[in-house]
């Protein structure tokens, strides 16, 4: 085997790492290659025959799911049996049954008439407006090609047949291929197409092995029998890693292993630097339902909300009481930490169905977030009330996105004063003095800093936008994506700019881009004055490992020296360089889950017990 | 028969709920046929239901024709309302 491997070259892949952990071993493809359809012509007489084979195979396949659904049958997993029971409804459906049926006996075969019926099906789903119901055309292709598999006598690979322990390769999994994932010893997977939030990421998390989605052709690339190794959180996938690497993802699972174990007892240290400075953790949320995760990995509360979510998937818009109901929810979870809700942001790449928006040639650039909000006062003074009214009940501060300039503020301001003059009027309780803070991510709020730093309770920079805006890049296009770098003379100096703006207002700044959960960064952002980190939960205890070896009196010096850099390409191969010098094990690992947190939680022992305490107190004076 | 509703429920007629919905409309004889604007659809086709997409606030037109048509309508009426069993 050694021998055979080294010959096959090394590929490196970059996907989305959607469900954390480390995995290397062997890959089982399974193929879901479109079955090619065979046409052929069925004389009358032999109609009544092709019906019973249609109708035999039908049978099978039903059976095939109902036997799927059988064996998942927990607690945890009744959402998957609803998505089998669909794909079984698919198959009994009148519309594709009565649809072969005459398609046989119009005199065709049962591949082809079913192949029309299924396409026509299809073409209704495609013309539907929203996106969640267009997509269920995709549980049509599964059911169907499901069928024509056991039609043609071809069998229907299953992740049951995976022996041993195995990572799946796959061009996409079906929720029927997913579901059998539970009862399988399936140690990881990576497929061509999907995203965080696809059935496979889902089942992925909630089995805590790791995956890797959106590899475009990574199933063409790989055979069952290759190895590969892989890692959920970076998206990193090798195939047929060399002696060296799977001597590091061997290291990087073992980590990983101890981390997980030491996560409960780390959430506690607090995130200081070696010379005693304090950087707030919080983190970046979109569903009420990520409270259980910024609890478990230590957040200091919520930096970022985003609210988008609430305006998807419905035809009207949601009432102030269901913004009330939301913001509610977090506002208690995290208290009396403080969570930041950004108000509306679509436009752009967002799309939400009800509003209507009259297509943009540039929507990066067009009337998204604060602009919408500003041009329809309505909608944004019920989501402010939400607000207003929860911050009651919590410590709730508001963020406008993509300001560019006073006047936005201002004009955002008096909206908010006539929310809360309608709440007075209707004797309603609501947060009177709540903090309002702004999203630095365009030029223009940068270089304007300093008469934003006046009229704002705080900033947070979103590096994403101010990479792609200030650096007048596309990022859906990939010809100039090459231009994408964080660290990019430019855009230092712009965080450091607005950090002293920040400074000198006395008002925090925070950030809440990419950036602030990758540690490569840590030492730079904090050194350009940061005082508050937003992120992924997920994220955040290998940030605070970071900040633990950092020194904060370092970092600046790092940071001022790395601002006197000309090219991005030369600061980012002088910060590994420095990185590496200071944490020795920096590339071995990447700090990722390298957590030999055993030597921090010794070390810090005294400072853990101290935050203890403190975090105990501070619950209790919640109730 | 012929009854009107309003979808609930935050997902309106997702895979989940229009899976319920054909289940129990396939336990009756009647013919049922599900209306949202102009677009009327076979009430025991998950696929038509699905094609409705019938998202949160949609309003639904049932129509119920056969021996057990009051018991459907009383069964996929109560199915609705009560948001299928959602939050």
């Amino acid at each position: 085997m050694p021998g055979e491997e080294t010959k096959k070259p090394l590929t490196q892949l970059k996907g989305m790492g959607v469900s954390e952990g480390v995995a290397l071993g062997p890959i089982y493809l399974l193929e879901r290659e479109r079955v090619a359809v065979p046409h052929s012509r069925i004389p009358p007489e032999g109609a009544e025959a092709e019906l019973a084979r249609f109708k035999k195979a039908l049978a099978a396949t039903q059976r095939q799911l109902e036997l799927i659904k059988k064996r998942i049958q927990t607690e945890e997993s009744r959402d998957l049996q609803y998505i089998i029971d669909a794909q079984v409804l698919i198959l009994k459906d009148v519309l594709l049954l009565q649809g072969t049926e005459d398609g046989i006996r119009q005199g065709l075969n049962a591949e082809w008439a079913l192949e029309l019926v299924r396409d026509r099906i299809k073409t209704v789903f495609e013309h539907l407006g929203d996106e969640y119901f267009r997509e269920r055309r995709s549980d049509v292709d599964y059911a169907v090609e499901r069928l024509l598999r056991s039609l043609l006598k071809r069998r229907v690979e299953s992740i049951e047949d995976v022996k041993g322990n195995m990572i799946v390769a796959s061009r996409d999994l079906s929720p029927a291929d997913t579901a059998q994932m539970v009862h399988s010893r399936v140690i990881g997977f990576i497929t061509d197409m999907g995203s965080k939030s696809s059935h496979t990421a889902i089942m992925a998390r909630s089995l805590e092995i790791p995956a890797v989605v959106g590899l475009k052709n990574v199933s063409q690339l790989v055979k069952t029998g290759d190895v590969v190794a892989i890692d959920g959180f970076t998206g990193e996938v090798v195939i047929n890693p060399d002696a060296a690497t799977r001597q590091r993802f061997a290291e990087l699972k073992k980590s990983f292993r101890s981390y997980q174990t030491q996560l409960p007892r780390y959430r506690r240290l607090p995130a200081v630097t070696r010379d005693g400075n304090p950087i707030r953790l919080v983190a970046n949320i979109e569903l009420v339902e990520e409270m259980g995760a910024v609890k478990r990995y230590g957040a200091e509360g919520v930096g970022l909300y985003r609210t988008e979510f609430l305006f998807m998937n419905r035809k009207d818009l949601p009432t102030e009481e269901e913004h009330y109901q939301n913001y509610r929810k977090v506002a208690e979870a995290v208290f009396p930490q403080p969570a930041v809700i950004r108000t509306l942001d679509i436009g752009g790449d967002k799309f939400v169905s009800q509003l209507e928006l009259a297509p943009e040639l540039n929507p990066a650039m067009g009337l998204r977030a604060i602009r919408f909000c500003l041009k329809e006062p309505k909608i944004f003074k019920s989501q402010l009330k939400g607000i207003l009214r929860a911050g009651e009940l919590g410590n709730l501060k508001i963020m406008l996105p993509m300001i560019s300039g006073v006047e936005e503020v201002r004009a955002a301001r008096e909206i908010i004063e006539e929310a809360q003059a309608e709440l007075k009027k209707d004797r309603a309780r609501f947060a009177a003095g709540i903090p309002i803070g702004i999203m630095v991510e365009t030029p223009s709020a940068v270089a304007a800093a300093d008469l934003l730093a006046r009229e704002v309770d705080f900033f947070s920079i979103g590096t994403n936008d101010l990479i792609q805006y200030s650096l007048a890049i596309d990022r859906a296009n990939a010809a100039v994506s090459y231009l994408y770098e964080p660290l990019h003379p430019g855009v230092l100096r712009m965080i450091r700019s607005v950090a002293d703006a920040g400074r000198a207002q006395q008002i925090r700044v925070a950030i809440c881009g990419e950036m602030a959960g990758d540690p490569f960064y840590t030492a730079v952002l904090l050194g350009l004055g940061l005082e508050e980190l937003s992120m992924s939960p997920y994220s955040i205890p290998r940030i605070k490992r970071m900040i633990r070896m950092i020194d904060q009196g370092e970092a600046r010096n790092l940071a001022d020296r790395l601002l006197g850099v000309p090219t991005g390409s030369e600061i980012a191969s002088l910060l590994t360089k420095k990185m590496e010098e200071w944490f020795p094990d920096f590339r071995s690992d990447q700090i990722l889950y390298k957590t030999s947190l055993d030597d921090d939680l010794m070390k810090g022992g005294k400072d853990a017990e101290h935050d203890t305490h403190l975090g105990i107190s501070s619950r209790r004076t919640s109730g | 028969m012929t009854s009107q509703y309003t979808i609930a429920n935050r997902l309106g007629l997702h895979a989940r709920a229009a899976a319920q919905m054909v289940k129990a409309a396939n336990r009756f004889v009647s013919e049922i046929r599900v209306k949202t604007g102009d677009r009327e659809v076979n009430g025991k086709s998950i696929m038509g239901i699905l094609t409705l997409a019938a998202i949160q606030g949609s309003l639904i037109i049932l129509t119920v024709e056969g021996p057990d048509e009051k018991e459907a309508l009383t069964l996929l009426g109560s199915l609705i309302m009560g948001k299928f069993g959602e939050e």
